[in-house]
């Protein structure tokens, strides 16, 4: 592995990692769409930016176009509070006339600055060591490193010192209001984290990356985890996984690198959205299947302990008394025994002691929704889980 | 409300400290009032219904108590203090559909958040707030759901949450909004006891009520509200079929318990 190769793999981890702090609140707060419409609309900042320092690593390019993403923020706050409009809407109307503002600020001036569209939409990694930062002779590495390093310390330093605030605030805007967390401050302080991480990773993966970078990994670890600090933590950890997996990716194919990111971040959704233990697709299915069984089971047991006629309870008239088909019912009748609630005497079944105090727990439940008396059924059924 | 009403009212508060005093409010969504002019005193240590139809401003005049919403006009003092001063003093239970469930966080961690306005910025919550946190979830009966998943809970579990929440901040004044709403019998009756024993401790609890029936069962204090204030005060002097009809607008009767 080569020094520039180790470089553009540091550079895409500190963006994953720039990116998946600010997206995870995103998530939660479910703005996942104003990542999209700020990375987008920076551009007439960046292009202004870019004509006054003609440096695209510039201190002061990144703010100005961080300030065009935090004027989109607002933008689309204000035409979503005039309440003609929805957010989606407001969204879509800001973000794509500010970004064609941007584009043809570049085609009126394409012929003396290095800046194109599809830099700006796709990013250049494989470019960025080429860009050093020497001071006075020194090679001190790329400038991009510079830029998305200083980002990340500032991004971790603002989560660890405000994490209360911001999950307060995420979780119940009214509360934190109301013990003088200003709801309204972190709120633009967390759009400003976005927008600087959008400027400052746009320059190394471009516009479509970086949303991808943001959304993404959080949207992965929220499948995972029912726990705020854990799901940051898995956040970083998909985003470092794909930025890296992606490089080899495009390395092996000879693609490009952030269109390889992208795609390993969409595989690694997919992958959780199917295995995750409780939410993914699987164990949906899985626990949806067996709620059915377990209904059927307490319709069944019901049925056993409502009526005492011998005909009622005959092991090969059951599924006709209960209008079931004999899949169903041979499914009912094993579990039941399986778990010892009923027995069978000569072709006729019957509730046995633990079936009889099951089922009068579990209408009890059904009647009174009273969750503390089958604290206990809850761990072998799924039925009465949330 | 009668001459001898108004008389009767002035002489039981006299007697106590006012513990929130709203003047002259106006509250505008979109420049439409939906408060309108609100004078409002409400003594230390009563157990205060706010009541009122739909629309009527009920959440709305919590939440600018509460510095929630900016009103048009108009001043909130809470022990004759502004509202920022004494946050310390003040807890809050909003409507359970407020916020959203499925956020990545047990109940033990929903119940911390009430110590963090005592925590001020940046600060963390230590071991001894954690420890007030259970001993809050304890009273709520909801000690054994403390690593639950939010989601996983029932509506009146997540209410008993929220409750457990208000309490751990050790307030003198609580405001809830709709507590009672659509919870089951177990936790209406959580709340109750909570209420009981909030108001033993002289504390001043202010809670949105919708269901007019138990008014007089749960309340001893009650504010009538439709956009403007009908009618405040003790609820065996005010709570009558005239006030109803007048916050109503319909001729409304309840059988009030003596």
């Amino acid at each position: 592995m080569s020094s520039a190769q180790l470089e553009i793999q540091i550079i895409a981890s500190l963006v994953a990692i720039a990116c998946a702090i600010p997206g995870t609140f995103l998530v939660l707060r479910k703005m996942a769409m104003i990542s999209d419409a700020i990375s987008h609309s920076i551009l007439p900042g960046i292009v202004v930016g870019f004509f006054i320092t003609q440096d695209l690593n510039s201190p002061l390019l990144i703010l100005l176009a961080a300030v065009t993403g935090v004027i989109t923020v607002v933008l689309v706050e204000y035409i979503q509070k005039t309440g003609l409009v929805k957010e989606d809407t407001a969204i879509g109307l800001v973000f794509p006339i500010l970004f064609s503002i941007g584009v043809i600020l570049i085609a009126k001036n394409a012929n003396d600055v290095h800046l194109d569209i599809d830099a700006v939409l796709l990013g250049e990694l494989a470019f960025s060591p080429f860009n050093r930062f020497v001071i006075t002779g020194v090679d001190l590495g790329p400038k991009s490193l510079w830029v998305i390093g200083t980002i990340v310390l500032i991004t971790v330093g603002l989560l660890i010192a405000f994490f209360k605030e911001l999950k307060v605030s995420t979780f119940d805007a009214g509360l934190a209001a109301s013990l003088g967390f200003s709801p309204m401050l972190l709120h633009y302080g967390l759009m400003t984290v976005s927008s600087v991480t959008t400027v400052g990773s746009f320059d190394a993966v471009g516009a479509i990356l970086v949303v991808a970078l943001m959304i993404a990994p959080a949207a992965t670890a929220y499948l995972l985890t029912t726990n705020l600090k854990k799901m940051l933590i898995y956040a970083v950890c998909f985003g470092v996984f794909s930025a890296i997996s992606g490089y080899w990716l495009a390395h092996g194919l000879d693609a490009s690198i952030s269109g390889s990111i992208t795609t390993v971040l969409g595989f690694v959704f997919l992958l959780v959205y199917l295995i995750a233990p409780h939410r993914g697709i699987i164990a949906v299915l899985y626990r949806e299947k067996q709620q059915r069984i377990e209904v059927s089971l307490l319709v069944f047991l019901l049925h056993l302990s409502n009526h005492n006629e011998k005909e009622e309870r005959h092991v090969k008239h059951l599924n006709e008394h209960i209008n079931w088909q004999k899949v169903q019912s041979k499914t009912v009748l094993d579990l039941a025994l399986k778990n010892n609630m009923i027995e069978i005497n000569e072709h006729i079944v019957s509730l046995t002691k633990k079936g009889e105090a099951f089922t009068k727990q579990a209408i009890s439940y059904i009647v009174t929704n009273e969750d503390s008396e089958i604290e206990h059924i809850k761990e072998d059924f799924f039925l009465f889980r949330g | 409300m009668t001459e001898n009403h108004h008389h009767q009212i002035k002489q039981s508060s006299s007697t106590k400290r006012i513990a929130v005093k709203v003047d002259d409010l106006t509250v505008a969504y979109n420049y439409k009032p939906v408060l309108w002019d609100i004078d409002l005193e409400i003594p230390e240590g009563v157990l205060m219904a706010i009541v009122g139809p739909n629309g009527a401003g009920k959440s709305t005049l919590i939440k600018s108590i509460l510095g929630i919403l900016k009103p048009l006009a108009g001043s909130i003092r809470i022990y004759n203090k502004p509202y920022s001063k004494q946050r310390a003093l003040v807890a809050y239970v909003p409507q359970k559909g407020s916020v959203d469930w499925d956020f990545p966080t047990t109940a033990l961690d929903v119940v911390t958040m009430g110590t963090y306005g005592s925590l001020g910025w940046i600060k963390r919550p230590r071991q001894r707030h954690k420890k007030a946190a259970l001993e809050a979830l304890e009273k709520v009966g909801m000690l054994p759901f403390k690593n639950r998943q939010i989601s996983q809970l029932s509506g009146g579990q997540q209410q008993r949450i929220f409750l457990a929440r208000a309490l751990v901040q050790n307030a003198s004044i609580y405001f809830m909004d709709e507590p009672f709403q659509g919870v089951d019998a177990t936790t209406e009756i959580a709340i109750i006891n909570i209420l009981k024993e909030l108001r033993k401790a002289n504390k001043t609890v202010i809670v949105v009520h919708h269901d007019l029936q138990t008014v007089p069962e749960y309340f001893d204090w009650v504010t009538f509200l439709n956009v403007k204030k009908i009618a405040t005060g003790p609820v065996k002097d005010i709570f009558n079929d005239d006030n109803l009809t007048k916050t109503y607008g319909i001729n409304y009767k309840v059988s009030v318990q003596e």
